[in-house]
């Protein structure tokens, strides 16, 4: 996918959420959802099974209108965190122009957290997509569980974060920390514009 | 008394962007044609938008236009301090004398009137004045003419009884455009970002978006370093503004995508190259506007950045040649200035050489219609006198029958024969086929009278080689119309060039028209075509079961062939019921069908009608045809058009 295209003068920008099962991708999108004006937001697709868990993908496409001459719009998806859908999120990962990652901060979880982590870096690379100039974002999910019961932001960090790329702890159900994420994944896709850079 | 214009404040000096584009176009609009169009045209917005430039603006560029025009503009407090003097001299009729005569006024600030009675009565009194008269009156508020406080419910009904145009705050793009052009104008230089970081602000109007600019320029004057990004948000206290700190917000309080859309804006304005983002916006505004960019869009592609500014202005310049090209060809013929090569800069040769040949009265005039191919007539002994009448016109254009007129029935064909002979002669290599309508004909005249441009609509009949006219009689009691027809008769049979005219009875039983026209047209060959015969309307079948695309079924052509019809638009109808019940009842079309439809029930009485009537068919100059007259198979019950009607 081109981030921008000159000849239509539109700046397009696919966002993927990643991460385990029931981590939050989903909420991060329902949130971000009913916080777009109608006007400016297309339906949201989302498949999901009986439970509530996410099936294929869903995809939530926003018009930021007219910026600098270019009409700028946000495509964002997320993926199925279950480890059985890989062949779907590696269908979603491509052409990515940018990824977040949604840890779930539940301490139990930390395990399903770094799989999901090298299942992202190894999709990449079987994608040819070079992890390290990819714009990443990890967003830590669930901060408002009890204290007992999640780590801190930093000790995530330690056990994730080792590439240093901006991390945001976040309760998505209740929206702190959603558009802080997507603003911060927004900027690091968007500044490659000035770089010249196309994925 | 009045202001007079600042001619810094035009057109040419007004930034455009999409808060305030329909009320520059309707304003130039008026500016261009005062009193015909938008009148009022009443522009409102809260203070600082742009009310009075676009006043000055149309004052202006009406001046240019017509450079006799007197026109006044002045704010609503300066008329009322005016009418009070006047009053106080005893001159209050030659105050209103002399604003009668204005033929532009402008009038800034109406909201003032609230809670001056005498004032509205006056202006109101003036209104419908300059009205009357077709003078052009442009007002603007700060609030739309319903929400101006105590104001006279007649003025609201004048004020809204033209155009009601409002102008918002100007988004991104237009506030960096403004900076940009602002900065141009003073002599400013900004280093790269600077403007656009200072327009991510949503300054709540241009005014205070000027006092900014005024700041930094000032700031820019007195100290040795320039201003950078950084340094403009500290000096205008944006910081806030621009980027609210994440932590400040509350979740799910604040605006929270408003703010996302601010950064993205922000961001993108750093990443997207300056002369990009010019570029866009020049696309923008010209492809609002209507003119293709694709021009301006080739330079998108490239890697390096061209002279974007050269480039830029060039495309101004054509585009505003285009402008001019299109208004001067609008002016004698609308229907030639609607051409997609006035909205094009890279046709500009080619619509510099169809403005010419407009302006020296070129521009062809109606021509036959490609729906009545002569091929497709069909012929019998009721229409052989004027076939082979036609034919022989066909191959002596001007020589054999001048004029030629083809008499008959509503419906008999002959305006089909009138076009077809129209195709064919216009097949001949330099030949310029005026084929249309007598009504168009007249209307065409009644406008270029109105535009005070006969000679240029003389001049579009005078370079036909053949002239056309279904319906001739339709000139009855147009005495001008019959005047500059007997004019073109003349010419036409003095140079040999052919007239052709089609007319319900003969000419000599025509009435209201003049004898000497009677006379020229009977001067001819007229031509009867009569009720169509068996052999016409069996060809006519066929054709219209390809039409329809019915199977050729011999028992229903030869049934319907037998039918007594006075007319082939009769005959057209017959198939048509038939073709309706048919889908109605959803079988097939079959001579069963045609014989329950038709022969069971009864018939409907012919219509009399003791007037002449005409073809019923327009033909339009696209090639649609429309019919005047409507065929109804399926009449509604009286019981449902009572209650449409009681709606």
């Amino acid at each position: 996918m081109s981030l921008v295209n000159f000849t239509t003068r539109e700046i397009t920008c696919k966002i993927v959420y990643y991460g385990p099962g029931r981590s939050g991708k989903t909420t991060n999108l329902h949130y971000i959802y009913g916080r777009v004006p109608e006007a400016r937001r297309g339906r949201m697709v989302s498949l999901a099974t009986q439970t509530d868990r996410t099936l294929f993908f869903d995809f939530l496409p926003i018009d930021l209108g007219q910026i600098s001459g270019f009409s700028t719009r946000f495509q964002l998806y997320t993926v199925p965190g279950q480890v059985y859908y890989n062949a779907t999120r590696r269908l979603v990962l491509q052409g990515a122009d940018g990824v977040v990652f949604v840890g779930d901060s539940q301490a139990r979880q930390l395990d399903e957290n770094v799989e999901s982590l090298q299942n992202l870096q190894s999709n990449l690379l079987e994608l040819g997509i070079d992890v390290r100039t990819l714009p990443l974002v990890m967003q830590y999910n669930k901060q408002d569980l009890p204290r007992e019961l999640i780590l801190e932001p930093a000790e995530l960090d330690d056990a994730l974060n080792f590439r240093a790329v901006p991390s945001l702890p976040a309760d998505a159900l209740h929206g702190r920390g959603v558009f802080e994420t997507l603003k911060a994944i927004s900027e690091l896709v968007l500044k490659r514009l000035s770089a010249g850079t196309t994925a | 008394m009045t202001t007079a214009l600042n001619p810094r404040l035009s057109f040419e000096t007004c930034v455009v962007g999409a808060a305030n584009r329909l009320a520059v176009t309707a304003g130039r609009a008026v500016a261009e044609n005062p009193g015909t169009v938008y009148n009022p045209l009443f522009v409102y917005s809260v203070s600082g938008l742009g009310k009075t430039h676009l006043l000055m603006a149309i004052g202006q560029s009406a001046k240019k236009l017509f450079p006799n025009l007197n026109i006044e503009y002045l704010s609503l407090d300066e008329y009322v301090e005016a009418f009070h003097a006047a009053v106080a001299a005893g001159q209050g009729d030659a105050f209103r004398r002399r604003f009668q005569n204005v033929d532009v006024l402008l009038i800034d600030d109406v909201q003032f009137l609230t809670n001056r009675k005498e004032m509205q009565a006056e202006l109101l009194r003036l209104i419908e004045a300059l009205q009357s008269g077709g003078h052009q009156i442009v007002l603007t508020s700060d609030r739309p003419p319903a929400e101006i406080a105590d104001l006279d419910e007649r003025l609201i009904s004048r004020f809204s009884g033209g155009l009601v145009v409002d102008i918002g705050v100007p988004d991104y793009e237009t506030r960096v455009a403004i900076l940009r052009r602002k900065s141009e104008e003073r002599g400013a230089n900004f280093q790269p970002g600077v403007l656009e970081t200072v327009a991510t602000a949503e300054f709540p109007n241009v005014r205070e978006l000027m006092g900014a600019l005024n700041r930094m320029v000032a700031y820019q004057a007195v100290n040795d370093t320039p201003l950078n990004a950084e340094g403009a948000k500290q000096l205008l206290g944006l910081e806030r503004a621009v980027a609210p700190p994440a932590a400040a917000r509350v979740a799910g309080s604040a605006d929270e995508f408003g703010s996302f859309l601010d950064d993205v804006t922000a961001t993108v304005g750093k990443a997207v190259e300056a002369w990009r983002a010019r570029v866009a916006e020049a696309i923008l505004r010209w492809e609002g506007e209507g003119y293709r960019t694709h021009r301006l869009e080739v330079l998108l592609e490239r890697d390096t950045p061209p002279a974007v500014d050269a480039e830029i202005a060039a495309f101004a310049r054509d585009v505003e040649r285009l402008r001019t090209l299109e208004n001067e060809v609008a002016a004698l013929d609308p229907q030639a200035a609607g051409q997609s090569l006035f909205r094009d800069p890279e046709r500009m040769t080619e619509a510099e050489a169809a403005a010419s040949q407009v302006l020296v009265g070129s521009a062809p005039p109606h021509g036959p219609s490609a729906a009545f191919p002569l091929a497709n007539y069909a012929t019998g002994a009721a229409n052989q006198v004027a076939v082979t009448a036609a034919r022989a016109v066909l191959e002596q254009p001007g020589k054999r029958y001048n004029p030629l007129v083809f008499i008959g029935k509503s419906g008999s064909g002959k305006t089909h024969l009138l076009h077809g002979v129209g195709l064919e002669l216009a097949k001949q290599p330099g030949a310029v086929v005026a084929c249309l309508s007598t009504q168009t004909f007249i209307d065409e005249l009644i406008t270029s009278i109105n535009g005070n441009r006969v000679e240029w609509w003389r001049a579009r009949y005078r370079r036909a080689t053949a002239l056309l006219l279904d319906d001739i009689h339709l000139v009855a009691g147009k005495d001008r119309t019959q005047e500059e027809l007997f004019n073109l008769f003349n010419l036409f049979l003095d140079q040999e060039r052919q007239l052709l005219f089609t007319a319900p009875v003969h000419p000599s039983k025509l009435t209201g028209m003049e004898a000497r026209l009677i006379s020229r047209l009977g001067g001819g060959l007229v031509a009867e075509i009569m009720e169509p015969d068996r052999e016409i309307r069996r060809a006519m079948l066929e054709r219209l079961f390809v039409t329809h695309q019915l199977n050729r079924d011999s028992a229903l052509l030869e049934y319907l062939a037998d039918r007594p019809v006075d007319s082939v638009r009769g005959l057209q109808g017959l198939l048509q019921r038939v073709i309706g019940a048919a889908a109605a009842q959803d079988q097939s079309v079959s001579v069963g069908l045609a014989r329950a439809v038709l022969e069971g029930h009864e018939r409907e009485p012919n219509r009399k009608s003791g007037a002449l009537r005409t073809s019923g068919l327009v033909v339009s100059s696209l090639g649609g045809i429309r019919s005047r007259e409507k065929m109804v198979w399926d009449w509604p019950a009286p019981a449902d058009r009572l209650i449409e009607e009681l709606h």
